[in-house]
């Protein structure tokens, strides 16, 4: 798609554009071609030598029994953040819809998690369950519920799925109510004058003219949660107990940083830009594609 | 909406209410816990009421020190360095890509496509997925524990280019024209009018680019290893070590509203360009 | 003021077998001070051929001149024109006297004189009490007049207009047509103006270049092009409603297309046999639709008659016989004007 005008200028642009490009070239592509490269490496404890191993440290990856554990709870994970985090804020849009008095009240409530860095969010969230003084901890005790995050891993995965969706729903709330709001109210009133109650409207009209909004916020929520969520790991679980809350983009760091093993990570992280590469694209064929009414 | 159904109505107040308890109830509890002494707040249950120590542990948080376990350095610092990263990567970004969409836009110059999809690559990988070896080249360059070093690899992105590209396309060509026409040169109508046209786009980007170099945390891990440096985003986890108790919780929470107030203002204040910047980006 | 001299201008799309051309070979001069509308249906390359004139466009073959200048590889700038656009084209954020200054402001014209072409634009377009408003709170009739304000101050050698009217609703685009006129009248500058609405090219224009698919067809005065079309063409696009142009007529000749317009059929004893299919009436005039008596009766004939004559019933038959000195006649094959056979 090219604009009809077009400026006649030989030098110009590429001085525009080289800052960008520049800037790209040296923390972009010049570190991710180095990620591939590595991850066809191994590097010895030393860092004096590096031997080329093709595809043996991804090989090591599927036999690895923790990498594999890994993926199958960062799959996990991303799909309750993911769900969780939809399904609530489409709730929440839906009635912010309707509700005219106040409105402006709750939507500014509902966008602050946004501000809120998920750093933060892990630590608020650790305060509030923490086993000892946490005091949703001693609220579920009295329920019968013996809390403890940093023993039970199905307690952990719970907490930073909390951690998550609460920061994504202002989020997810923000384009639902966009799409919400674009949807011609002449299409509602013609269905209520044929009959459908709210509730039917809903699911016959509203949802499916979402779908688009829909589509677009699981892979962005899948995003999210493969990446933006290493602080809320960081802060609260550190990938533990254990290995239970222990995420890919968290092993990548844990692996490269802590555990020294450069070209393992370097590998986990080419499989994560794949994944990742493979989301937008379906994402992008699928938004261009927009269903026309 | 539609019928006036007055349980629909009480519902939908009654879900909304239930949606801002819960969303501002963390904060809420934050917001006690740093008006009490750390003793006060380490029993469960904490009180659930303001108490009266608050001036004192900001204070203590602002100005550091302290018996807590873990990291005890100022915040009032940490905060100055927070505010300096995120400002230099939101003009950082929005500056450079300004710049780019333009010349993508507007002009015709050989491998235009191929920049163009090199610049779109990078809206796909976000900095977790290249840690390792964008690590190596800023250690090379020298770059650790420095400002620099902390801003310029999170330029690296291209989702201001998009935003203002998508813009840029939908400005008419009759005012380039007309610009033309009256004698502008290329710069001359950008800075004359393009960039005047882009306001909102622009206080839209400001408000996204500062909260996410903001909320930073797991590049700047990285990139420093003195507390002189550390974003206040890090160093409210460096202050959570370890046991429960040997935390000063009070201190702790005390720092997490400090780092929420700069991204919260921000948003409340230009909410309007905010949401709509956020939901034209993605189209 | 200058002249603008067009030799075979040609505007190509794209290269080799998939080009695309839009212009052929268009050659016309238009003289100092005149004022020469464009006139043609959409699509037919009407605009184009103004911003190649403007510089917008690159020409593809072919030659353009201002002031006996060649322009082809001038900047718009340097053609010493001006430029009214169909969409205005104000920059919004300023104010109108902004909107006015900003050519001049590039030029590093003094602050003085360009005070003072502002003003006497203002005055002539009467938008003085607007100077210091923004464009979005202005009507469009007014937007227009800042546009053709902002043109004026430029003093240039020739005025564009790209059918600057066409966003107006029809009350205010009569009253700014009047306008131009009068503008015209008053400074004497070089125009070409471009329209598809024929009307405005019959009311606006000293000559008017007709043009279909990228050709000239005809270039010439109203009258010329009302009373002597050049083609069918021509014929049917100038002149509501258009000109019947009949194969079928009762002493047609083979190879030939019989024009009448409407309004120079009367209604007589003997003549041309029709059947009456519909009348429509318009208040002063009335249209009358038929389709001959004779033969497949598939032409339909359009006659134009006016108040005071009786109005001929639906499905009865009447017969028309065209003015003697008002018939054309066509190639049928070329569509090109002949004289009486």
């Amino acid at each position: 798609m090219e604009k009809r005008v077009q400026f006649r200028a030989p030098l110009l642009p590429w001085l525009l554009i080289a800052p960008q490009v520049l800037v790209i070239s040296v923390f972009f592509f010049w570190p991710a071609a180095q990620a591939l490269l590595q991850s066809f490496q191994i590097e010895d404890a030393f860092g004096i030598s590096t031997q080329w191993v093709g595809m043996e440290n991804f090989n090591r990856l599927w036999n690895d029994a923790s990498y594999l554990t890994s993926f199958k709870t960062t799959a996990i994970f991303s799909l309750l953040v993911a769900v969780l985090g939809i399904g609530l804020s489409l709730m929440l849009a839906i009635f912010a819809d309707r509700v005219i008095k106040g409105a402006m009240f709750y939507k500014t409530m509902l966008i602050v998690p946004y501000a809120v860095a998920p750093a933060v969010a892990g630590v608020l969230w650790i305060f509030m369950f923490s086993p000892s003084l946490g005091v949703v901890s001693y609220g579920l005790g009295k329920l019968g519920i013996d809390w403890n995050h940093l023993l039970n891993g199905s307690h952990a995965m719970t907490l930073i799925v909390m951690a998550a969706v609460w920061k994504q729903i202002s989020y997810n709330f923000l384009f639902f109510l966009a799409g919400l709001q674009s949807i011609p109210k002449s299409l509602i009133e013609a269905a209520a004058i044929d009959g459908a109650k709210a509730w039917r409207r809903f699911w016959t009209i509203q949802f499916p003219l979402l779908s688009p909004t829909t589509f677009f916020l699981l892979v962005i929520n899948m995003i999210y949660a493969f990446f933006d969520t290493f602080a809320i790991v960081d802060a609260t679980t550190h990938g533990g107990p254990g290995q239970a809350t222990s995420i890919l983009v968290y092993k990548v760091y844990y692996d490269g940083f802590k555990a020294m093993d450069l070209g393992g990570s370097a590998a986990q992280s080419v499989v994560l830009m794949t994944i990742v590469i493979a989301l937008t694209v379906v994402q992008f064929q699928f938004i261009e594609k927009k269903v026309n009414y | 909406m539609v019928e006036r159904s007055p349980f629909l109505t009480f519902l939908g107040h009654a879900i909304m209410i239930l949606g801002v308890i819960v969303v501002a109830f963390p904060i809420y509890l934050a917001f006690v816990a740093s008006t009490h002494t750390a003793q006060e707040i380490v029993q469960a249950p904490m009180p659930m009421l303001p108490g009266s120590n608050m001036w004192e542990t900001y204070r203590k948080a602002l100005v550091g020190g302290g018996y807590g376990a873990g990291s005890t350095a100022p915040v009032a610092h940490m905060m100055w360095v927070s505010l300096v990263t995120a400002l230099v990567i939101t003009f950082g970004k929005i500056a450079i890509s300004l710049l780019s969409a333009f010349a993508i836009v507007y002009f015709r110059f050989p491998f235009k496509n191929f920049f163009f999809w090199a610049i779109f690559v990078t809206l796909m990988l976000p900095v977790e997925v290249r840690i390792g070896p964008t690590y190596k080249v800023v250690s090379d360059l020298g770059m650790l524990n420095t400002y620099a070093g902390l801003t310029i690899p999170l330029i690296a992105s291209a989702t201001a280019t998009f935003l203002f590209r998508q813009f840029f396309m939908s400005v008419p060509d009759e005012l380039a024209e007309a610009a033309r026409m009256d004698g502008a040169s290329p710069l001359r109508f950008f800075i004359d009018i393009l960039i005047p046209l882009s306001k909102t786009s622009i206080a839209a980007l400001f408000v996204i680019q500062f909260i996410y170099g903001w909320n930073q945390y797991l590049w700047p891990l990285l990139a420093t290893t003195s507390e002189k440096m550390y974003p206040v985003v890090v160093g409210i986890k460096m202050m959570v070590a370890g046991g429960d108790s040997q935390n000063e919780w009070n201190v702790v929470m005390a720092t997490a509203l400090l780092a929420m107030l700069p991204p919260a203002l921000v948003v409340m204040l230009m909410q309007k360009w905010f949401v709509k910047g956020l939901v034209d980006t993605e189209k | 003021m200058a002249s603008i001299t067009l030799k075979e201008v040609v505007k190509r799309y794209g290269s080799g077998k998939t080009a695309n051309q839009v212009i052929n070979g268009v050659t016309a001069e238009i003289l100092t001070g005149e004022f020469v509308v464009i006139v043609g249906p959409s699509g037919c390359g009407k605009s184009t051929l103004l911003r190649m004139v403007a510089g917008l466009e690159e020409i593809s073959s072919g030659e353009i001149s201002i002031g006996g200048r060649v322009v082809n590889d001038l900047e718009p700038s340097e053609r010493d024109i001006a430029m009214v656009f169909q969409n205005y084209a104000l920059y919004p954020h300023m104010s109108v006297f902004d909107n006015m200054a900003y050519g001049l402001k590039i030029a590093k014209v003094p602050l003085e004189e360009i005070k003072a072409r502002v003003d006497k634009a203002a005055k002539i377009l009467e938008i003085g009490p607007f100077l210091n408003r923004k464009p979005r709170e202005l009507s469009g009739g007014q937007r227009q007049r800042v546009a053709m304000g902002r043109a004026i101050v430029r003093h240039p050698k020739v005025f564009l207009f790209d059918e600057p009217l066409s966003n107006l609703d029809a009350k205010l685009r009569a009253q700014t047509r009047i306008e131009i006129q009068k503008l015209h009248r008053e400074l004497g500058i070089t125009s070409l103006f471009v329209t598809h609405d024929q009307v405005e090219a019959m009311t606006l224009a000293q000559r008017m270049i007709v043009i279909n698919l990228g050709a000239m067809e005809q270039f010439g005065t109203p009258e010329e092009v009302y009373n002597r079309p050049a083609t069918t063409f021509v014929a049917s696009f100038i002149g509501s409603p258009p000109m019947n142009l009949l194969k079928n007529a009762p002493d047609a000749l083979p190879g030939i297309i019989t024009g009448v317009r409407p309004e120079h059929l009367d209604i007589t004893e003997t003549g041309w046999a029709l059947h009456v299919e519909t009348v429509e009436m318009l208040g002063a005039e009335r249209l009358v639709y038929g389709r001959w008596t004779h033969g497949a009766g598939d032409e339909l004939v359009i006659l134009r008659t006016e108040e005071g004559h009786p109005v001929p019933a639906i499905g009865s038959t009447i017969c028309v016989t065209p003015r003697a000195d008002k018939i054309h006649y066509f190639d049928a094959s070329t569509g090109k004007r002949k004289e009486a056979p």
